[in-house]
């Protein structure tokens, strides 16, 4: 046997360097943010990294219960935005979130999308009970979905008594964030799908069914610090940002209401 | 430095050499079966028997083992005769279909899925033709075979066709001098001797097509008795609540096992 110990050794150490010298030189802001706030949320990312040199913010986009889950297991995240007052009280309920931080930071509502050129012929909500056509909604865990229920149970005191069994029977697929719904939509798998309006804005090219106020939800969307930040000041500017101006006219342009 | 390696090798001279195997496989028999451990200790509480034994359980549990025992089965009746040709054959593009039956092996199940919905999709490329036969794959318990299949079957292929390769070309030839043919070749020399290849393959293949979940969450869908297979609903399970989570994996793993000591009984028995 030959060989020498000194070049894996070496080599351990060039990788150990490296990595401790990537945590002294950034400091990083762990966002968890819903599924639904992908894009806004980037750009505000991009904006607050440009603003503040030095800082990296690195983002995890999922359904609001997936997030939710990963930060009740441990996993590392300074500031926590959902699509639901429900995740937030469950993190405030296990004291990862203390009771006065959630704020309210937007609002959106739902919307029908359709698939383009609607093969389905679609053309107001009644056609959702349509036998024979295929819905996509997210499961009820995610805000979205439980959102959806909610509107259809809505439509059901309008519509007729089994208009949500109906609906319900229509659908093919119950997705796990509201970004697969929309993706399932735009390949055109599925003829239509319940999204926010901040969604639909995203795809314009997707005709889309208003859902009237009287059946529409308004869905409240908080953010919080979470109360085992590494990085807690970082973490209270960032809200402030999200919550100031200009974080509220990037979340407007996305297609995102301010809160009521 | 060069007393450390001096060191190391009277280590090994001195009969020590024992724990260069033990210590290794300790750590990596360590991080297979702490989790495992850690599993059922987690989830025995009170909620179990409820949420192994729901409606939701037993149908994803019924769904993935009917998906995956089909996949299994799809992949021997069309994955034996092209181990067969790949093993004992020369053609010109020998090569290039190897890369393809390797492919899905290497790739991501996520892009498995998203290949897959391109293709056959409604608007995918061969949809219209697919949906001009009435067929509209995706969404559907077929859907969820061919996605299994797809990222399953390639290991089978691998494995059979290592089976017929490692069978000595003189047996061929002497079965030729007696006079059988291709078929009786094929039934009564062949396919007993590659017996062991093909059934670990198939073994293979069928805890691959169970553990599926990326590209049959996006070809397929999730539906409840339709296309939620176990691994679906262990996942988005544990995003409501940890207890049913545990609950099913725990099902699923002791399925599993005793599936898996089934076969290992096949394989004692044809060996004898």
């Amino acid at each position: 046997m030959n060989y020498s110990l000194r070049p894996v050794l070496l080599l351990a150490l060039l990788l150990v360097g490296c990595a401790s010298s990537e945590v002294s030189s950034a400091r990083t802001l762990h966002v968890f943010a819903a599924a639904s706030l992908t894009d806004a949320f980037t750009e505000l990312g991009e904006e607050f990294e440009a603003a503040n040199p030095g800082v990296r913010v690195a983002f995890n986009f999922a359904g609001s219960q997936a997030l939710r889950t990963q930060i009740e297991e441990g996993a590392p995240a300074d500031v926590f935005a959902s699509a639901n007052k429900t995740e937030i009280d469950l993190l405030v309920a296990s004291a990862h979130v203390t009771p006065d931080m959630p704020q309210v930071f937007l609002s959106n509502r739902l919307v029908v999308i359709l698939t383009e050129n609607n093969p389905a012929a679609l053309e107001n909500l009644e056609d959702l009970a349509k036998p024979g056509i295929k819905l996509v909604f997210a499961a009820e865990e995610v805000p979205v979905g439980e959102y959806t229920c909610q509107a259809l149970d809505r439509m059901n005191r309008h519509f007729g008594r089994d208009f949500k069994d109906k609906v319900l029977a229509n659908v093919v697929s119950k997705e796990d964030n509201v970004r697969q719904v929309v993706a399932k939509i735009q390949l055109g798998e599925a003829d239509a799908g319940i999204v926010y309006t901040s969604d639909a804005a995203a795809a314009p090219e997707l005709p889309a069914i208003e859902i009237p106020p009287e059946f529409n939800i308004v869905a409240e969307y908080p953010i919080a610090i979470l109360s085992r930040s590494a990085n807690p000041e970082l973490a209270n500017v960032f809200i402030a940002y999200v919550l100031s101006e200009q974080g509220q006219a990037v979340l407007q342009k996305w297609g995102f209401a301010s809160p009521d | 430095m060069n007393r450390l390696h001096n060191l190391f090798i009277r280590f090994l001279r001195d009969g020590h050499l024992v724990w260069v195997f033990i210590l290794p496989s300790t750590i990596l028999l360590a991080l297979f079966a702490l989790p495992l451990l850690t599993l059922f200790i987690r989830s025995s509480n009170e909620g179990f028997f409820i949420y192994a034994f729901s409606e939701e359980s037993l149908q994803a549990l019924r769904l993935s083992l009917v998906t995956s025992t089909a996949t299994t089965l799809v992949a021997i009746l069309f994955g034996t005769p092209l181990a067969f040709m790949l093993a004992r054959w020369r053609f010109r593009m020998k090569s290039w279909i190897e890369l393809f039956i390797d492919l899905p092996i290497v790739l991501p199940p996520s892009v498995a899925g998203l290949v897959l919905l391109i293709a056959f999709g409604r608007r995918g490329m061969f949809g219209s033709a697919l949906s001009l036969l009435g067929v509209s794959l995706p969404f559907t318990t077929a859907a969820v075979v061919i996605a299994q299949t797809f990222v399953a079957a390639p290991l089978y292929v691998r494995s059979a066709r290592v089976g017929f390769a490692a069978i000595d070309k003189q047996l061929e030839e002497a079965a030729h001098v007696e006079g059988a043919n291709e078929w009786q070749l094929f039934y009564a020399v062949m396919f007993p001797l590659a017996g062991r290849a093909l059934l670990s393959g198939a073994i293979l293949t069928w805890t691959r097509a169970l553990g599926e979940f990326g590209a049959t969450i996006l070809f397929a869908g999730n539906l409840e008795g339709v296309t939620q297979t176990m691994p679906m609903a262990i996942y988005l399970g544990f995003e409501r609540n940890l207890g049913i989570a545990l609950a099913l994996s725990v099902v699923l793993v002791i399925v599993s096992v005793l599936l898996l000591l089934f076969t290992r009984r096949l394989e004692k028995q044809d060996h004898d």
